[in-house]
């Protein structure tokens, strides 16, 4: 099967070539049939990928050891879930995703334009054939997943054990389609740069697909930062870490695009503008894509160092030149056909987010690369952390809030004062009355001064979009005289864009309440304890009740059973362990492999609701037993090859048997000496936090990602909805502009 | 078993090459139905009804923005006509470009 897959990947790339220059060449001669044969070779390429990946995946549900990619990243005892999905925890395997979601994202695009934008689409497949065709050879020639090994192993080295959590195998793929989904916005500007098409029609094509980026690399964010705080150990979900960063950054883009293209849609301007950010948002995440493969930057997140580096500064190199000379090449055609009438109108509210954004994204490049930009300038590679970020972030993110709350109440084009007044006055009341309850409340947040603004300015962002929705339901009823219930469905099936845009302001303002709330009034304590004793934390008393010890064929668990309490009252019992995974190290013993402390990772012991969290680790250290593991390994040295000799001299089933033997004696020794943590146990570290609303960060992306589906799912376009009520019109017959009807 | 694997290539190469060319042959046999189409033209007639579809949302959006208080009578009456008389501009584009194509 490795052949065929090996097969498959040159026919793919044979296909992006063939496809590359069938696109331009229909496109340059006008010859329909070539613009086809390019469309079509999409369609092939998503086949060929499908197939490929389809390999793969055999080859890890059938633990086919042969398979390089397989042995190093999987095992018998690996659980099937994992086994699927550990296809993408390695380079090979994720760049195979890569061009496998590509080429289906690229064929969705291309079936449903094939009847429309026939200048601007054939360029546009020739730019997504050639990031396909990038992939495919680095899948090829550089980290090809079907290599194969002539004496392979019996067992796989397994999943590395941070990635044996379920969030961490749905994030791969939700963010390499929010990847691969913005290189489709990238490529249809580039076909309007490239014809002169720079219109409303490329927006109208690419929007939902922006939209759909927008949704997916969200998710994807979110499953990175649940994982982060429920396995990694260290209590937070967000670290600043370059890979994390290189994800929110193309996110900040494609947010910005989103909004400013109802510029363009409804003014024409800011066309420049426009295309820049989703060429900046498409360049982006390249760039993304690259710090997870060159190793250039420290990151949990990355596959570490390797020699990918080069071929993607050469793509990230073409991607900038080529667009910023084609935007220079346009710029006459991307002028503006309109001015801002007014600094109070809602474009004008856009405009500002935009800049808001931009710079966020800049302050995020510049920390991030800056140890890079420090070794180059100065040989020295600055390490730089959290908090170098947040003197700049956090007071963009504040405005961002509030122009957030400002868009749903202000008009385009212009307001008068009076209106201004109106719709102004219950949002600022209902934000002012939060800031001065918070100011007062005793023990309360007016000690950080961020995070009290943040709360005064959700408060106004919350009732904004309540008033909004409430008036738009008033405005329906008005008219159709349905029940509330009725009218707010109604209100949202019909402005789909409006309120989805909405309820993701909401979700936004609810979210970032979680992270300040937590992040600034979080109560953490870094404690040793011994069974019996307590540590007091934010009021909270946690006792250390008892210690736990699982033994398995794939772990060895350490772990504590903690009581909490608060003034006397029972809250709840929270269980936390320390895994430890067998290592693949010979030199580690027989015994010791068992307790590789380098080869760990953590369950956290959780309580959480919408108030707060108890969130509890442990972090046992298997040093105690250091005499005793030493002592096996000498024992089983001395033993093992003895038994081994005899084995190799006995007929197969009895040396199975005895080998066997030996086996069953080596895990009794382990059980034994695991079991010393519950009937020897020694004081172990813990780290406790209580921290407030940090389900509030869950809930409001939850109401993010419900708004993102509103606004992206589709809706039948006005003059479709119109033609079906109207006769057939004739070529001289009045326009059928828009007669007034319920909203 | 390599065998049965080339054989499995041979066939999958086959099938992508008769996919994929299968526009160009049917043109090379004069079966295609819409080579030379007046490309140019269908995409001005695309840009203008994209257009069209935004000055319809435009006009919903002012109307919306109206019945909720963000736009006084007078400002959403003046906005109204502007944007009714921008979408009546590009209907008539569109009927050029339509009779044109014709």
């Amino acid at each position: 099967m490795a052949l065929i897959g090996r097969a498959l990947l040159i026919m793919a790339l044979g296909t992006a070539g063939f496809g590359i220059g069938a696109s331009i060449h229909g496109a340059r001669t006008g010859r329909r049939e070539w613009v086809d044969a390019g469309r079509r070779s999409v369609y092939a390429l998503a086949a060929l990928a499908t197939i490929a990946f389809a390999v793969l995946e055999d080859a890890f549900w059938r633990n086919d050891f042969s398979f390089n990619v397989v042995a190093n990243h999987s095992s018998t005892t690996t659980p099937a879930f994992y086994k699927l999905a550990a296809a993408w925890s390695s380079q090979e395997g994720s760049l195979l995703l890569w061009v496998f979601l590509l080429s289906l994202w690229s064929s969705l695009i291309l079936f449903l334009v094939r009847k429309r934008a026939w200048e601007i689409t054939p360029y546009a497949t020739a730019v997504l054939l050639g990031f396909a065709a990038f992939f495919t050879s680095l899948a090829a020639f550089w980290a090809n997943p079907f290599t194969t090994s002539a004496n392979p192993p019996a067992e796989g080295a397994g999943l590395d054990p941070l990635l044996l959590h379920p969030t961490m195998m749905i994030h791969p793929p939700m963010l390499y389609s929010g990847y691969t989904l913005l290189t489709i916005p990238f490529a249809f500007a580039v076909g309007a740069l490239i014809t002169g098409r720079l219109g409303a029609e490329w927006i109208s094509l690419t929007r939902r697909f922006a939209l759909a980026a927008w949704l997916f690399l969200g998710i994807g964010i979110l499953l990175g930062a649940l994982w982060s705080y429920t396995e990694l150990g260290w209590g937070g979900y967000w670290a600043w870490d370059p890979v994390e960063n290189a994800a929110l950054m193309p996110w900040l883009l494609i947010t910005a695009f989103i909004h400013s293209i109802m510029i363009q849609e409804k003014r024409g301007m800011l066309k420049v503008w426009n295309v820049s950010l989703v060429l900046g948002a498409g360049t982006l995440s390249i760039l993304g894509t690259f710090l997870v493969r060159s190793g250039i930057l420290d990151s949990i997140h990355a596959f570490g160092a390797s020699t990918l580096g080069v071929p993607f500064v050469i793509l990230l190199a073409v991607m900038v030149m080529g667009s910023i000379g084609l935007i220079v090449w346009r710029r006459e055609q991307l002028r503006s056909d309109a001015r801002l009438e007014s600094l109070l109108s809602r474009e004008a509210v856009f405009l500002f987010q935009n800049l808001v954004l931009v710079g966020m994204v800049f302050v995020i490049f510049w920390v991030t690369f800056f140890p890079l930009i420090s070794e180059a300038l100065t040989g020295t590679k600055v390490s730089v952390g959290p908090p170098a970020f947040q003197p700049f972030i956090v007071p963009l993110a504040l405005i961002l809030v509030l122009l957030s709350g400002i868009g749903p109440i202000i008009a385009w084009r212009r307001v008068t004062v009076a209106n201004l007044r109106r719709n102004f006055a219950l949002p600022v009341t209902a934000g002012l009355v939060t800031l001065f309850v918070l100011l007062f409340w005793p023990g309360g947040p007016s000690s950080r001064p961020f995070a009290l603004i943040m709360f005064a300015l959700a408060g106004f962002v919350l009732t904004s979009v309540v008033q909004e929705l409430w008036r738009g339901v008033a405005a329906r009823r008005a008219m159709t005289h349905d029940p509330v219930p009725l009218a707010l469905v109604q209100l949202i099936r019909r402005n789909r864009r409006r309120y989805g845009g909405y309820t993701v302001h909401a979700g936004l303002a609810v979210l970032l309440v979680g992270v300040a709330a937590s992040s600034s009034f979080q109560h953490s304590d870094d404690v040793i304890l011994s069974p019996g004793q307590k540590a007091h934390v934010d009021g909270y008393t946690i006792r250390y009740v008892r210690p736990v010890e699982t033994v398995s064929s794939q772990k060895i668990g350490f772990g504590a059973v903690l009581d909490v309490t608060k003034g006397g009252k029972h809250v709840t019992t929270v269980t936390t362990v320390r895994n430890f995974y067998p290592s693949q190290n010979p030199a580690d013993g027989l015994i010791g492999k068992f307790f590789d402390t380098s080869n760990a990772d953590s369950e956290v012991g959780l309580d959480q609701n919408l108030r707060r969290n108890i969130w509890t680790v442990i972090n046992a250290q298997p040093t105690p037993l250091a005499p005793l593991i030493n002592k096996g390994n000498s024992v089983f040295a001395a033993y093992a090859p003895q038994v081994m000799t005899k084995a190799a001299k006995l007929p197969p089933g009895q040396a199975q048997s005895a080998m066997n033997g030996l086996w069953a004696e080596r895990d009794l020794a382990v059980t034994e000496i695991a079991r010393r943590f519950v009937t020897h146990p020694w004081p172990t570290e813990f780290l406790l936090i209580v921290a407030p609303l940090v389900s509030w960060i869950w809930l409001g992306a939850l109401i993010m990602g419900v708004g993102g589906l509103i606004a992206l799912w589709p809706v039948p376009s006005f003059a479709r909805r119109r033609e079906r009520v109207a006769s057939p019109a004739r070529p001289t017959a009045p326009p059928p502009v828009p007669v007034r009807e319920p909203v | 078993m390599h065998v049965v694997e080339y054989l499995v290539i041979f066939a999958i190469l086959l099938a992508v090459v008769a996919f994929v060319s299968a526009p160009v042959r049917r043109a090379l046999a004069g079966r295609s139905d819409d080579a030379g189409a007046d490309q140019a033209h269908a995409g001005s007639l695309a840009e203008l009804e994209a257009a069209r579809e935004a000055k319809y949302r435009e006009l919903r959006d002012a109307d919306l923005d109206h019945r909720t208080g963000k736009l006084s009578d007078a400002d959403y009456d003046e906005l109204d006509r502007t944007l009714r008389g921008e979408a009546i501009a590009i209907m008539h584009d569109i009927d050029r470009a339509t009779i044109d194509e014709q």
